[in-house]
């Protein structure tokens, strides 16, 4: 026990005097906070409209103003012809162009009924069927208003009408929503990179030779690797933290203990991931190819930018052996619902679980190759 | 010359006999295109939902059935009261809850409208988004179909909608350009920069420089493979997203090829740059993970678009390589975009290149001047 | 020099499949006594050393080390050893006094012990002004010396040296040797690799392996005068010839 003291004394001391390092544990989490954290959205923030008016009549020109009085469109061309629009299309000027026909006004009063042409760029998918959906919305409120102001209808129509409320993120905002989630990529990344590269370093650059040559046990040497990115990655989740909720305003209406404790659960897991990949190779750089493939995977899966209810079933059944899955639902969960232990008992008995699993297969894989 | 190709060959065998560089070089972007072509979807499927009706009628009853129906939507829960909101929310088991008021189809009959609310966990803000814009969706459905064909239906505009380089919607296109960008910084900048400072942090580099062979020599020979290796790359994921999500090249492939290895060796050069200006390997590591992929993987308009960030930032990816070769990528890929639109990004993707190249080359040459450390 | 044995080695063999690295070897090694061990690269020299200091076991043989039998509690054995590799003893980014003071406290010494004898070795060394030295900046003439110092900082009975002199220029390898002869007159014996031929004629004894057996063993003197050699590197250079030479 006094050996792996004087050990951790070593690790520390190094840690420290690596600039690299030691800048990289403070700076890394502000930065990922501050930076990250506000960009990644899904949010559809302004979308270009171009408007080809060919009618020039009253009732085009109230259309077009309750788009541009819209604030989720930006009225941003007027093209003149069907190629310029698309070209505008082509060019990633416009978002979404409307084209509207001559004959659109006295249509309302003909037989016909009143046609209008939309072009959608519809590389992002998802925007693309959000600005349609939107602009049919503010299309079919126009209508409306003409057939109200004509005495036609009832002001209001007929039929049910929804009220959506949003619990414990009201405004949508999604930042609650990726802040948690950057956090589990931060500890990830410190719990299972750098704590893999440290443990392969000495392998590498030899000094690991020495030290097998000393009383020091296998367990010693492995164990004063390892803890120092344990407390460095419960460290860098207190600051992320912190900055998250003097930055953004970010609630948290669980318990903290409830909280750390997951982590803690979660970075053993990790830590066992990083042991098991470090005797898979015998360089730095072989380490971080193979950790980098499964971290990449993981996260990707985790749902962090999705939810995983939305993925097929084999990716489900994937996420049964991934820890970074169960880290993402168990922070969002406590940290904006306010989840107590037994809502996420299920979720950290299966991480527990994992995190046994992981280290033992880790020590079997240490043996074996010792 | 003969012995700057035997040094490329030895480099080229050095990282084929590496299983791990191979994992990396084919696993990764093959896993990404896999996962991104199927496993991540930003839009809904079977997102449990729960019902909370009050009304027990005919109408309520057609309209669970009607949510039932649809694909977005799986019912997990009937609940009974109000307060149990909370508790399914944060089991995390539900996604909505649709409460259907008392009385619904006999306050419809009397005054022709009614509410029904929609409670969202707004955690999951895109979701829940999406949970309340398809519900909504239904409901309108089913009010318009109740109207249909007698005297009260109106007018309605009839709006065409034509989807432009994406008719079947599909959100393989936003991300193959990605998956692309992605892995050719890993495989051009990370890499690079490692194998170089490897040699560097363990005094092998004294030897080459003292060996027969020109500085310029040693570092074109250490990246020569991984220009290769990345071309084969691109190559083989265009062919994967073809063979499986039947992705085309719209565009001219020789544009596209051409601007890829334009990108690689902007790559290179940061890589080179990288390496000129680190000690230690887990430090070239550590630089080239924070400073190009993370900002590749989120900054870049890869998987979140760059309009949707906040004010600064589009001012900030101007600065990011990546983010052109994703314009550029799509540009040609996606829209068929030919040469006439992807000059303006080319040519700043040269210039960068240009600067990257000269930085490096300074450096080096300062490093080399002071006896090669 | 005590007649008592430190090491005892009787018909090691080690094999590695089929390929036999050690083959039948028998020595003995005496308390104080500054032991050559000499052998072309290949000879099975490493192999015969790890098996020495607990890193692997014989496969056949019996091998004593300070009394402790390496075929079945190796482990033990490195509590009673020291051990100086050839380039990797210190943490280069840690300090003079940091070092001691973890190779004292791996090696059991309590924190209290460390602090009371480590004014003591640094002035004895001349080191005094370097305890908050990184290794880094020390040159290695110097990180020699205080790899070796650090070796037998927590008092063991046998100190095996890789190879300590390489890459330094012949005055300070004089010196170093000056610190092995002290060493070994306080009764630590020294078992020593060394590519220096001239060093051997340093040892009380020295042992020269060739393709996994021992093909010499005795005091030098005795080994110049048996080959009729002048020196120990010529009769190195006789009884090493490859077997196809000799064929």
């Amino acid at each position: 026990m006094r050996k792996l003291l004087f050990l951790l004394k070593k690790e520390f001391r190094q840690i420290r005097r690596n600039p690299f390092l030691a800048r990289a544990i403070i700076l890394v989490p502000l930065l990922q906070m501050l930076l990250l954290v506000p960009a990644i959205t899904f949010e559809m923030k302004r979308v270009d409209l171009a408007v080809t008016d060919n009618d020039f009549t009253p009732a085009s020109r109230e259309l077009i103003a309750k788009l541009t009085g819209s604030s989720f469109f930006r009225v941003s061309d007027t093209p003149r012809s069907y190629n310029e629009a698309e070209e505008l299309l082509f060019s990633g000027d416009a978002d979404i162009v409307l084209i509207i026909p001559e004959g659109f006004s006295s249509d309302f009063h003909g037989v016909n009924r009143p046609q209008l042409q939309v072009l959608v760029d519809a590389v992002n998918a998802t925007n693309a069927q959000l600005s349609w959906s939107y602009l049919t919305s503010v299309v079919r409120d126009y209508n409306r208003d003409v057939i109200v102001s004509r005495g036609n209808a009832p002001s209001s129509l007929p039929g049910i009408t929804a009220s959506p409320r949003f619990w414990y993120n009201p405004a949508l905002n999604y930042k609650y929503y990726m802040l948690p989630g950057v956090l589990v990529i931060l500890i990830t990344a410190i719990g299972l990179l750098m704590a893999g590269l440290n443990l392969v370093r000495e392998k590498e650059i030899g000094t690991i030779e020495q030290i097998n040559v000393t009383p020091v046990m296998k367990w010693q040497l492995i164990a004063s690797k390892v803890i120092p990115f344990f407390i460095i990655g419960l460290i860098d989740l207190a600051l992320g933290l912190t900055v998250g909720w003097i930055a953004f305003d970010i609630p948290f209406e669980g318990s903290l203990l409830l909280f750390f404790g997951c982590a803690a659960i979660f970075l053993v897991a990790v830590l066992g991931l990083a042991l098991f990949f470090s005797t898979m190779a015998s360089t730095q750089q072989q380490f971080l190819f193979i950790a980098f493939f499964f971290v990449m995977i993981f996260i990707l899966m985790s749902g962090i930018f999705t939810p995983s209810e939305s993925m097929p079933r084999w990716a489900q059944q994937f996420n049964y052996v991934n820890p970074v899955a169960y880290l993402m639902r168990i922070n969002r969960m406590v940290m904006l619902k306010g989840s107590e232990f037994s809502d996420i008992a299920g979720d950290m008995g299966a991480l527990t679980l994992l995190a046994v699993s992981f280290i033992a297969l880790a020590i079997t894989a240490y043996r074996k190759r010792a | 010359m003969k012995r700057f190709m035997a040094f490329v060959r030895k480099e080229f065998l050095h990282i084929f006999r590496d299983y791990r560089t191979l994992i990396i070089l084919f696993g990764l972007p093959a896993a990404q295109i896999l996962i991104f072509g199927y496993a991540v979807r930003t839009d809904l499927t079977n997102a449990p939902i729960a019902v909370l009706d009050n009304a027990r009628d005919e109408v309520s009853s057609e309209l669970i059935l009607k949510l039932e129906a649809s694909e977005f939507f799986t019912l997990t829960h009937n609940i009974k009261t109000y307060s149990e909101i909370d508790e399914i929310f944060k089991k995390g088991r539900t996604r909505a809850v649709i409460i259907f008021p008392e009385e619904l189809g006999a306050r419809l009959k009397r005054e022709g409208n009614a509410t029904v609310g929609i409670i969202t966990d707004g955690s999951e803000p895109n979701t829940a988004n999406l949970v309340a814009g398809y519900t909504t969706a239904i409901l309108n459905e089913w009010s318009a179909s109740l109207t249909a064909g007698t005297t009260q239906s109106m007018p309605l505009i009839n709006t065409e909608v034509k989807m432009y380089f994406n008719p079947n919607l599909e959100s393989q296109f936003m991300f193959v350009p990605g998956v692309i960008t992605l892995i050719l910084i890993l495989v051009s900048a990370l890499m690079t920069s490692v194998t170089i400072v490897r040699e560097k942090e363990f005094g092998t580099m004294e030897v080459l420089l003292v060996s027969p062979l020109k500085p310029w020599q040693i570092i074109t020979g250490k990246v020569a493979p991984y220009f290769f290796l990345s071309l084969v790359n691109v190559v083989i994921i265009l062919i994967m997203a073809w063979v499986v999500f039947g992705l085309p090249v719209r565009g001219s492939v020789a544009l596209l090829m051409a601007e890829t290895m334009l990108y690689i060796l902007l790559g290179l050069a940061i890589g080179i740059f990288v390496s000129a200006s680190v000690q230690k390997m887990e430090n070239a590591i550590f630089v080239s993970f924070l400073a190009l992929m993370l900002p590749s993987l989120l900054l870049s308009g890869f998987i979140f678009p760059i309009e949707n960030m906040p004010k600064g930032y589009d001012w900030v990816s101007l600065f990011l390589p990546p983010r052109w070769f994703v314009d550029i990528i799509r540009l040609i890929m996606i829209k068929g975009a030919g040469f006439s639109f992807v000059w303006k990004e080319t040519v700043i993707l040269a210039v960068m290149t240009v600067f990257f190249i000269f930085l490096s080359a300074r450096k080096f040459k300062i490093r080399l001047g002071e006896g090669g450390r | 020099m005590n007649e008592q044995k430190v090491i005892e080695v009787n018909g090691l063999v080690k094999k590695f499949g089929s390929f036999v690295a050690n083959d039948n070897l028998t020595f003995d090694v005496h308390k104080g006594e500054i032991f050559g061990f000499l052998g072309a690269n290949g000879a099975g020299k490493t192999t015969a050393i790890r098996i020495l200091c607990g890193l692997s076991r014989p496969t056949s043989g019996r091998v004593i080390v300070a009394g402790i039998d390496a075929a079945h509690r190796p482990e033990e054995i490195k509590k009673r050893i020291g051990y100086m590799s050839q380039r990797f003893s210190l943490y280069e980014d840690l300090t003079v006094s940091e070092n001691i003071e973890l190779y004292g406290g791996i090696y059991g010494m309590r924190m209290k012990e460390i602090r009371s004898r480590t004014p003591e070795l640094l002035s004895r060394l001349s080191f005094t002004a370097y305890a908050d030295t990184l290794i880094r900046s020390l040159p290695l003439g110097l990180r020699q010396k205080l790899a070796f110092a650090v070796a037998v900082f927590h008092g063991p009975g046998i100190v095996f040296l890789d190879e300590p002199t390489s890459g330094v220029d012949p005055v300070t390898r004089r010196r170093f040797w000056e610190m092995i002869y002290e060493t070994a007159g306080n009764g630590i014996t020294v078992f020593v690799t060394t590519h220096y031929m001239d060093e051997a004629e340093y040892c009380d004894r020295v042992t020269i392996m060739n393709e996994g057996r021992i093909v010499a063993l005795d005091t030098p003197a005795a080994l110049r005068q048996k080959y009729g050699t002048a020196s120990v590197e010529e009769l190195f250079v006789k009884i090493t010839r490859p077997k196809q030479e000799t064929e």
